[in-house]
């Protein structure tokens, strides 16, 4: 499935608008393909138990786009973000399906793409190292050191000077630690992008420029994944939006659909959330997100789905396809 | 904006000519005059780094003006016992005391058991937990029912809800607002968010136009 498919096809002409200095073929980056994980705990003794955290994940990128990961704090946004890189904690335990370009990606063949192929730009400056120069540490491969040269060539594309390689984290200003940060993953020239949560505190100026930048970098032919809460702000510059939800991808949708408004939008949970934006109307759902693991079957939404019946409550909802869009929902149509 | 003398009579929270400077070359804040009536709610909206939290801090007083003076109906803020101004940080992981479970917290403000809990979604297992074990979200929750004690008159908000969801954001500041305008308390919000702002506040104010250093 490394063609691009069919149906993306308009997508894909839109695209071609941002892409018009060179023409890229449209590739399947990644898929990630009903992705369940659980934490194992002592409980008590030798006692072990199992903590579900991801319960049915699904996402896909194809090169040349950005793709907003959005959901509340605790839907499994960064967890998903560090299957992808395999960077979980010991006592995680994975299935489902991670594909890269078509190969399935496991430990053995991560540890040649992480850093190389594909890169993840942390939250915050804390992901730097305090005691190393950001030069020395933007150079940083899995194999040895990227040539200086290279380094000056992307330190001084992101308004970097010279000065700054010889820098420690806490000399750094915000917004030149974010530029540090992006340039360390782009120095890998790696494919695939993840970027955990960049904008949030930064006023709408910065969030501007950053977009920019991630869109030129999403222009050079690479699929980037933006993981954030700050819907409104980035509307502008991604093509297609996964909506996650106690651990569960609930709707991939595009851009489009999310600006035409409500009507457009097929999963209820979605429908709440553009209209709990401050600029449609701010309308409070009631309830509250349940932990994935407190879910033992059904939907995940079914308590605060107004729509719900007996059998979102007893089935879990598989992945529907309508007109592009992909739905886990009974009644999305 | 020039202030006329404060008047008493009027229950107001006023920000009075304040200079205030980190480096004496570069002055951050300078002669600011704000006041925020009771029942007011106050927008305040500024790039990053151009002194709103800084600013925040002075109304609370936890920072002491280099020159001018914060007066809460006309007098002083109180050096000792319960202050009457509550800020709310923006980063909640870093305004809660990590050795403390959160139920102490909520007891040092006097506010554990009470009906709040409920309304802002804090379940009764939280309050057994240490602080790294919730989420930011979970945390600000703690936060912003710990200011607002019977004794409370003026909240001040910075940046409260940005690590938040649309919707955890709406139903955070629904509540918040209705128990604002219940007990016709002043506020002044601080956020990025415009289309946020223009939905809370009575007044939208730039911080660069009221701050004669910028």
């Amino acid at each position: 499935m490394t063609e691009i498919e069919l149906g993306l096809l308009d997508n894909f002409e839109n695209n071609f608008k941002f892409n018009s200095f060179k023409f890229f073929k449209k590739q399947l980056l990644l898929e990630v393909e009903d992705l369940y994980l659980s934490f194992i705990q002592y409980e008590r003794g030798l006692r072990k138990k199992e903590i579900k955290v991801l319960n049915g994940m699904n996402l896909n990128v194809y090169s040349g786009e950005i793709v907003a990961v959005i959901g509340s704090s605790g839907s499994g946004k960064s967890l998903l973000a560090h299957s992808i890189m395999g960077i979980l904690p010991r006592n995680s335990k994975l299935s489902g399906k991670i594909k890269f370009k078509g190969s399935i990606l496991n430990i053995k063949n991560l540890e040649k793409l992480r850093g190389i192929k594909i890169a993840l730009i942390p939250q915050s400056v804390n992901f730097l190292d305090p005691l190393i120069k950001v030069g020395k540490q933007a150079r940083f491969s899995p194999n040895s050191y990227y040539p200086l040269e290279e380094l000056r060539k992307i330190f001084k594309k992101y308004n970097l000077n010279t000065d700054v390689e010889k820098l420690y984290p806490f000399q750094l200003s915000g917004g030149m630690a974010r530029r540090v940060l992006i340039a360390t993953a782009m120095i890998s020239d790696a494919e695939l992008i993840i970027a955990d949560e960049p904008t949030p505190g930064m006023h709408s100026e910065a969030v501007k420029q950053t977009m920019k930048e991630f869109r030129q970098i999403a222009n050079s032919n690479k699929g980037l994944i933006l993981i954030t809460h700050d819907i409104s702000s980035v509307l502008d510059y991604v093509d297609r939006i996964a909506v996650f939800y106690s651990g569960t991808t609930l709707e991939l949708t595009t851009a489009e659909n999310f600006k035409k408004g409500v009507d457009f939008l097929y999963h209820p949970y979605t429908k709440a959330l553009w209209q709990a934006l401050p600029s449609n109307g701010f309308n409070v759902l009631e309830g509250f997100q349940p932990l994935a693991s407190d879910i033992n079957s059904g939907c995940p939404f079914a308590q605060r789905c107004n729509l719900a019946t007996e059998k979102c409550f007893k089935n879990f909802p598989h992945m529907q396809v309508i007109d592009n869009i992909q739905v886990r929902c009974f009644y999305a149509a | 904006m020039q202030l006329s003398a404060v008047n008493i009579n009027t229950a107001n929270l006023s920000a009075k000519n304040i200079t205030f400077y980190y480096d004496h070359n570069k002055k951050l804040i300078k002669n600011l005059n704000l006041n925020i009536k009771q029942g007011e709610i106050i927008g305040i909206m500024g790039p990053s780094g151009c002194g709103k939290t800084t600013f925040a801090k002075i109304l609370a007083g936890y920072y002491k003006p280099i020159e001018g003076i914060v007066l809460l109906d006309g007098n002083p803020l109180p050096i000792k016992g319960y202050n009457p101004v509550q800020l709310i940080f923006q980063h909640p992981e870093k305004a809660i005391n990590p050795r403390w479970q959160m139920k102490k917290t909520l007891q040092e403000a006097g506010m554990l058991n009470s009906e709040l809990m409920v309304k802002f979604g804090i379940s009764e297992s939280w309050l057994n937990r240490w602080p790294n074990e919730l989420s930011s979200g979970e945390l600000q929750r703690f936060c912003i029912i710990r200011a607002l004690n019977d004794k409370t008159r003026f909240l001040i908000a910075d940046e409260i809800t940005t690590m938040l969801d649309a919707i955890t954001q709406a139903q955070i500041w629904h509540n918040l607002i209705e128990l604002i305008e219940k007990r016709n308390l002043g506020a002044c919000i601080i956020s990025h968010d415009l289309e946020l702002l223009k939905r809370l506040c009575t007044k939208i104010i730039n911080f660069q136009e009221i701050n004669s250093q910028a």
